[in-house]
Parts: C-alpha cells; sequence; structure tokens
C-alpha cells in the first residue's frame, strides 16, 4: 500500500451529533479509479471533502502523498452574473496557465469552441467539460470529481465517462469519483466503494457484458453504460436495518456497524 | 484654484480610483451590505477616537477591522443568516455611537460632517492620509488581484489549489476597512457604499474582463466626483450627497448605452 496517493482509515465525521461516517477505508493508487457510489445522505460528498482536506474528520486519520498534486472537480459552480469572466480567464486562474495551455486541455476534453464565450453563457454539459480541463491544468496526480456527470444527458454521461477513463489513460493519474447513479458505472472502474455512511462493501466492479438491448440503445457507447451488475451481500430496509441475505460477491471492510444491521447482516 | 477645492478633488480622485476595483469585489461577492455595516460602525470609532483621544481615521480603521472579525467569527458560531447579523450589528453601532458622542458635552463635533461628508473641509492632514491610505490599498489590492478573483469564483476549488481562502478574505475586509475610513471624510458613513457598489454596477454592464469592469468603475468614480464637485461648487449643495447623485445618474444613463454583443 505505500504506492497509494491517498489512505483513509477508520475516518468518523458527525454534524451535530448526528454520524455522517463511520469507520470508513479508502485509498487511491496512481492510474486507479475509484467510484464512490451511494444514496443521497450517504456521506459521499463529506468524504470527498476529507480527502481534498477542506474538512477534519472527527476521528481517523487521511495520509496523503507528499506534495501531491490533486485536480478537483466541484460538483457545481456558480459564479454571480454580475462577474464579467471569459472560459479563457477561469482556466488561467490556475497560476502559469498560457492561452496556448488554456486551449490544448479544453481541445483535450472536447471543448475547445468555448475558449473565449462568457462562463456563464454556456451549457451544462460544456461547463463540466470547463471544469475538467481547470483540474487537468493542475497536471494533478490525483483527480477528485463530485458527482462529474451531473446535469449532462444521457448520452453525454457516457461520452464523459469514457473520457475520464482515457484521462487516467493519458496521465497516469489516481481518479476518486463520486456518482449516485448504481446503474451507470463504468465497467472500466477499477473499484466501486458503496457508501451507506460506512462501506457497505467495496471491490472490482464484474466485468460486465454488453447486455443486447443496452447495445442496440447505445451502440458503442453500450461498454462505458453497461449496467453494474454488484451484488450486495445484504439489503437495506426503508429504516436501514439489512433485510436479506444475498451472496458475497465483494469484501466487506471495517467492523460490524451497530447503528443499521440486523440479523441478516453478514458483516462478522 | 482654491486651496480647498484641490484639496477636495485630489481627495475625491484618489478615493474613486481605488474604490473603483474594490467595489467591483464588493458586487461580486455581494459584500454591499457588509460594506454598510462597517461603515455605521464608523461612526462608533470616531465617538471612541474622540473619547480616548486619537486621530478619528486611526481610530475608524482600528474599529472596522475589529469588526470585520468579530462578523466572520459571529458566521461560523452561530445560526443566525448574515443579513440579520449584519443588520443587528450596522444599526447598533451606529445607535452606540450616536449615544457616547451625546454623553461627551465638552467635545463639539460636526455631526452631519461624519454622517454626510465634509469633503470641502479636507485639510493638508487629511490629504496625506487619504492619498496614503488609496495608494496602500491600490497596490496591495494589485497584488491580492488574482488570489482575490479564484476565491471569488469558487472558495474550495482555490483552497484545493493551495491558496490560504481565509487569509485572502480577511484581506478582502481589511481593505474595505481601510477605505471606509478614508472615505468617511468625504461622504460621510451613511454615504460611503454607494462610492464602491454604484459606479462597480454601472460599469458592469459594458465590461467583458473583471480588470474593465475594475478599471470602468474607476473612471466612472472620477467623473462622478469630478461632476459632484461642480455641483457643489456652482449650487451650494452639499458635496458628499452631490457626489452619490452624480454617480447615480451616471448608472441610469449605463442603461441608456446600448449593450455591446459578441
Amino acid at each position: 500500500m505505500s504506492d497509494a496517493l491517498i489512505r483513509l482509515a477508520g475516518i468518523g465525521v458527525s454534524f451535530r451529533g448526528q454520524s455522517v461516517l463511520q469507520d470508513v477505508q479508502l485509498s487511491v493508487k496512481p492510474g486507479e479509479i475509484v467510484t464512490l457510489i451511494g444514496p443521497n445522505g450517504a456521506g459521499k460528498t463529506t468524504l470527498v471533502r476529507a480527502v481534498l482536506g477542506l474538512l477534519k474528520p472527527d476521528s481517523g486519520s487521511v495520509w496523503r502523498k507528499p506534495k501531491l498534486r490533486i485536480g478537483y472537480m466541484p460538483q457545481k459552480l456558480h459564479v454571480d452574473a454580475t462577474l464579467p469572466l471569459s472560459v479563457l480567464r477561469f482556466l488561467r486562474l490556475v497560476p502559469g496557465v498560457d492561452r496556448a495551455r488554456a486551449q490544448a486541455a479544453l481541445a483535450e476534453v472536447g471543448a475547445g469552441q468555448v475558449l473565449d464565450s462568457p462562463l456563464q453563457s454556456i451549457s451544462g454539459g460544456e461547463l463540466q467539460r470547463v471544469l475538467l480541463a481547470r483540474a487537468l491544468l493542475r497536471e494533478p496526480q490525483l483527480l477528485v470529481l463530485d458527482e462529474p456527470v451531473q446535469g449532462v444527458d444521457v448520452s453525454g454521461q457516457a461520452e464523459l465517462y469514457r473520457l475520464i477513463t482515457q484521462l487516467r489513460d493519458r496521465h497516469g493519474c489516481g481518479v476518486l469519483m463520486v456518482s449516485h447513479d448504481l446503474h451507470l458505472v463504468m465497467s472500466t472502474t477499477d473499484q466501486v466503494v458503496c457508501l451507506n455512511r460506512h462501506v457497505c462493501c467495496s471491490g472490482h466492479p464484474e466485468q460486465v457484458s454488453g447486455d443486447p438491448a443496452f447495445v442496440e440503445l447505445f451502440g458503442q457507447d453500450a461498454k462505458s453504460l453497461a449496467i453494474y451488475h454488484h451484488r450486495h451481500d445484504h439489503e437495506h430496509d426503508l429504516h436501514g436495518a439489512v433485510v436479506n441475505e444475498a451472496s458475497a460477491g465483494l469484501s466487506i471492510q471495517g467492523p460490524v456497524q451497530p447503528h443499521v444491521h440486523g440479523d441478516g447482516c453478514k458483516h462478522g | 484654484m482654491a486651496d480647498f477645492l484641490l484639496n477636495a478633488l485630489l481627495a475625491g480622485l484618489a478615493l474613486a480610483l481605488v474604490a473603483g476595483p474594490l467595489g467591483s469585489f464588493v458586487v461580486w461577492r455581494r459584500m454591499a451590505y457588509f460594506g454598510d455595516t462597517l461603515s455605521h460602525a464608523a461612526l462608533l470609532g470616531v465617538a471612541l477616537g474622540l473619547m480616548l483621544d486619537v486621530s478619528p481615521t486611526l481610530a475608524v480603521t482600528v474599529g472596522c477591522v475589529l469588526l470585520a472579525v468579530l462578523l466572520v467569527t459571529l458566521q461560523s458560531r452561530q445560526p443566525l443568516a448574515s443579513d440579520t447579523l449584519l443588520g443587528i450589528l450596522a444599526h447598533s453601532t451606529l445607535s452606540l455611537g450616536l449615544v457616547v458622542l451625546s454623553f461627551m458635552q465638552d467635545v463639539r463635533i460636526d455631526l452631519m460632517g461624519y454622517l454626510f461628508g465634509d469633503l470641502l473641509a479636507v485639510g493638508p492632514g487629511d490629504l496625506a492620509w487619504i492619498l496614503g491610505g488609496s495608494a496602500l490599498v491600490l497596490v496591495l489590492l494589485s497584488l491580492l488581484w488574482r488570489p482575490l478573483l479564484a476565491i471569488t469564483v469558487h472558495e474550495e476549488l482555490a483552497r484545493v489549489e493551495g491558496l490560504p481562502v481565509a487569509a485572502i478574505r480577511l484581506s478582502l475586509m481589511l481593505l474595505i476597512a481601510v477605505v471606509i475610513a478614508v472615505a468617511m471624510k468625504i461622504v460621510g458613513v451613511l454615504l460611503i457604499t454607494s462610492l464602491l457598489i454604484i459606479p462597480a454596477a454601472a460599469a458592469q454592464r459594458h465590461a467583458r474582463t473583471p480588470e474593465q469592469m475594475a478599471l470602468g468603475a474607476s473612471l466612472l468614480g472620477i467623473v462622478a466626483v469630478c461632476g459632484g464637485l461642480s455641483l457643489s461648487w456652482f449650487q451650494d449643495t452639499p458635496a458628499g450627497p452631490s457626489i452619490v447623485v452624480s454617480a447615480a445618474s451616471l448608472f441610469l444613463l449605463s442603461f441608456a448605452w446600448p449593450r455591446r454583443t459578441g
């Protein structure tokens, strides 16, 4: 594990006495894509903020490789309408970036045409790409993407996920990404961490064979859009209690969490 | 030209120059009410300065800085919304200032001068303060320009990219505090914010870069100062309010100008 970019152990966070994360482990290695999935309120963004150093966990340790360069793509960007800022100027807020480098980064993410547009006038999909370009301009060792496909239509989502994989291949950086969509997880994700206040399970997603209906619907996008086949070893009911048993396809991390698990739980 | 008019003109121009870029940040970051609160509190600074027998300008600067720090602390410690908090602080500090002043029977001060400015009474000593303070703020602003823009666009992104966001935000508040202390003599505590935001708002419609907006705001501010002083000179109107009125006219005129497209 000494080659990891970041390593979090036993992370616990609570807000106003309400536990948001409990005993969470997470690590990302260079060239590895780790996807955090889980329902709303599962603590995905909180965990990302702990990784970024924006939030100090109440317990546990956060280790970052010394001098780690992180490229961060926030969930949303709201720039006041009164601030006249072109995409170029936005990218040049990263020190040492000139027009040529900004143009190259935009071209790499497929948004070269918006270089001189006002930031507030571009579409949601273009904005996501611009944010990705800004993260790349930092020449990151680790890319942290908080819901990178938010506000993008379905075919655009597949394209963005494919782009992220390409960027990983080209730059060799580690990627930590948040998604709350159980159905659209990339077949290229190396590790999936299923989060619901604690790590429910984590591991390599099964190599997904393309469902014929999917191939028909999305053509070459099907590989990126494959249905995520991992099976939980347990299900949560509305109250968060574990309701049934299923085969354990994935490794379980962390000790038993007293808050949610009932009889059906196999967490040891 | 009469000496007092020259002094007034130089002081007004210096303030307009620095209010352009600083006011742009006040507009972009929606800090207009924050500026208002600091300027209201300036009167309390004046009162305390007189009581402790230190220079009012110094007392106001220190007072504004302390209030800015207090605000930041309060904002992170309790659940009241910022505008509620600002409203409480603005009016209670202004009232406290007036109450403290009323206790000092032996000190005769020109209350109207502090509330609405007394530009034509700017002496050589005041002018040195105003020119020095404006120059200092301009230099610091140009050094901090890029980091300030970065935290205005997205604070967390800036923090991940290694900028000391809290320190930069505090510096901006301190710069505003200094300018308020400087501007108090010119337009008075009740009108200071208008000089920060009206020229910036007027320049906004026609600017395509942050720098164009800042520079445009400075130029419009200069025109407003010249216009207001002329009005005051020829029609014998109060100088501070005349400057604000002429800035507001420029703001209205900016709508008549067709916006550039493409």
